[in-house]
């Protein structure tokens, strides 16, 4: 269990925090979409960081599971093409959050199948044009979405507890916790993933892709199911997202955030399990700190200079960097890492 | 005992050929079960390229791979091991930032077949400890047990070599290809590994091996395979290669005063 220490207290903390934040409204908002989008940061790190396979059209997952769970619990009514119409009433949020899961796992599915044949520098290409037209269609077809009118009127989350009756989460306080459950449900999910065979299998993969193939690993099949598991955790986030902002446009596919989740995940540390959550928290609030002083597209030079002094400082990222330090205070003068070869018999 | 068993890996006239440059023009030969086999020749000549058309990483232009009767035709890589061909690589032999016997753990992914769901639910826990049992099994095997928690890629050469061989091992193979195993072995580190390809040979597991250091070849192979620029020039057992004029001009070029500086110093290992 030490080895969870940090997550746990970090997890205690953060369930705390709205007590010592005491009555701040604005605080709180910050910190539930922070949150949201570190869930999203997390989905990103499973597959940068775990397979080594970057995604820069992460935000499509993202804001396929917002609009998936929009429409599921707002209804529509859509014609398609001879004459086919469709017409869906409105379903409960949390069935539209279990149909965005869904949804998003199998765009993973596709995502993957296509590209993981080739990987690299082609999977990086499908899934920007992927996230591309996937706003276009968000963008365009006003009769489902209403393209830049945006989706409004979206109901909140109501979660039925058996025997206690059905509660509808209004407040922010809610929905901090409703996101702290729903992430800490992702990282318990990622921290076993990782562990397991399948977690040894996409880090042989990253490791050394040749040697992970002669001795038996499926390269295509883990890396899909990597992307699936990853989307579908992505767009469970979008879910939350929606549900939350209670109004969602086009702009949740916007290129720039996936760019803020990877800023998240490699300056926490790629490839460990609170490197996403240390950067995600860092990132997701320097906008909150820095607002009083400067306007937002300002703030994307001070975003890069951050995350630029954490490369030169910790080039693995923050998490790593703390526990190397962590480490070399436990073993004072620490014993070197590497032996040169030529010294040993 | 060879004429007795079929074969166990044949190589039937494959080619492969990159563009116009011909890296094996027609390579024929065949691998008995319980051998060990070398396959030698000068740099460049083909080698290594063999062991990728056999082990799936490369298509081969014309010809096949048969193993165990089955032909490799189309296989994947991660298919043909689990036919039980499986292989060692020159240069990259580990999984360097994890620790050894968790290269190990990598290794033995065809194993532990737990399903996700059960380890996910953190009932493979009898699996996962079974299997930490095998991979430092393994480890013991080839004489890497107190490296264990070293992280692979702090490893020297001459281990990391070890590493791959215990990689390789996991797999459970009936047959095993070694890609230059010695090199950048000192002398005693090679006699280790001669005790340890032997004792792998005695589990009933037959052996190719592409190599460069011609002392360890001529001690350890039952029978020698020589390809020069992409063709079989000779085949046999060492004694009879050692003297095949052709394997020496392939090596050392013609003229007799190459051949003389051959005598020397072939004088001079021996002594």
């Amino acid at each position: 269990m030490t080895r969870h220490l940090p997550a746990l207290a970090l997890l205690a903390a953060l369930a705390a925090l709205p007590f010592a934040l005491g009555h701040n409204p604005y605080l709180l908002n910050a910190l539930i979409t922070t949150g949201i989008v570190t869930i999203a940061a997390m989905s990103l790190n499973l597959l940068l960081g775990f397979t080594g396979q970057l995604s820069l059209g992460h935000i499509a997952f993202f804001g396929i599971g917002a609009y998936v769970s929009a429409l599921t619990s707002l209804g529509f009514d859509v014609e398609l093409l001879w004459g086919l119409r469709i017409v869906h009433e409105p379903w409960p949020p949390v069935v539209g959050f279990g149909l965005a899961v869904l949804a998003t796992a199998g765009c993973g599915y596709l995502v993957g199948r296509l590209s993981f044949r080739v990987r690299g520098a082609y999977f990086v290409i499908v899934t920007i044009s992927f996230a591309e037209v996937v706003r276009l269609v968000a963008l365009n077809w006003v009769e489902l979405t209403q393209g830049p009118l945006a989706l409004t009127g979206i109901p909140p989350f109501s979660l039925g507890l058996p025997g206690l009756g059905s509660v509808t989460l209004r407040t922010k306080m809610q929905n901090y916790y409703l996101v702290l459950v729903v992430g800490t449900l992702c990282y318990a999910l990622i921290a076993l993933l990782v562990r397991s065979r399948f977690g040894r299998a996409m880090r042989g993969l990253k490791e050394n892709e040749s040697l992970a193939l002669s001795v038996g690993i499926n390269a295509t099949r883990t890396l899909t199911l990597a992307a699936v598991i990853s989307a579908a955790m992505a767009g469970a986030a979008g879910s939350l997202y929606a549900h939350y902002l209670r109004i969602i446009d086009p702009d949740v596919f916007l290129f720039s955030t996936t760019v803020t989740m990877v800023i998240m995940v490699v300056g926490g540390g790629k490839g460990t399990l609170l490197g996403p959550v240390v950067g995600g928290l860092i990132f997701g609030l320097l906008p909150v700190a820095l607002r009083p002083v400067m306007v937002p597209e300002a703030q994307w030079m001070v975003f890069g200079v951050v995350l630029i002094v954490i490369q030169f400082v910790m080039p693995r990222g923050i998490v790593p960097g703390l526990a190397r330090l962590a480490t070399r205070r436990h073993a004072p003068g620490g014993a070197p890492a590497r032996m040169p070869a030529e010294a040993r018999p | 005992m060879s004429e007795i068993h079929a074969p166990i890996l044949s190589v039937d006239h494959v080619g492969v050929r990159f563009g116009g440059l011909v890296a094996i023009a027609d390579l024929h030969f065949d691998v008995h079960p319980g051998e060990i086999v070398s396959l030698i020749g000068p740099n460049g000549a083909g080698k290594t390229t063999a062991f990728n058309v056999m082990t799936g990483f490369l298509k081969p232009s014309q010809g096949q791979v048969r193993f165990r009767g089955t032909s490799l035709q189309g296989l994947q890589p991660h298919e043909i091991v689990r036919l039980g061909l499986s292989r060692t690589f020159q240069r990259t032999s580990v999984f360097p930032d994890d620790t050894v016997v968790d290269n190990v753990m990598i290794g033995l992914h065809r194993r532990g077949r737990g399903r996700l769901v059960d380890s996910l639910l953190g009932q493979d826990r009898t699996g996962e400890a079974a299997l930490r049992d095998r991979a430092r099994a393994l480890l013991d095997w080839v004489g890497l047990s107190g490296r264990a928690q070293d992280k692979a890629g702090s490893l020297a050469y001459g281990e990391q070599r070890l590493v791959g061989v215990a990689l390789a091992l996991a797999t459970e193979p009936a047959m095993l290809l070694l890609d230059e195993p010695v090199s950048g072995m000192n002398a005693s580190e090679t006699q280790v590994f001669v005790r340890l390809i032997r004792s792998i040979r005695e589990r009933g597991i037959t052996i190719l091996l592409v190599e460069h250091d011609m002392p360890m070849v001529m001690e350890v192979s039952d029978r020698i395979v020589v390809l020069n620029y992409g063709r079989l020039i000779a085949e046999g057992p060492p004694a009879a290669i050692r003297a095949d004029p052709a394997v020496i001009e392939a090596y050392l070029g013609q003229g007799s005063a190459a051949r003389e500086a051959a005598q020397a110093a072939r004088e001079t290992i021996d002594a």
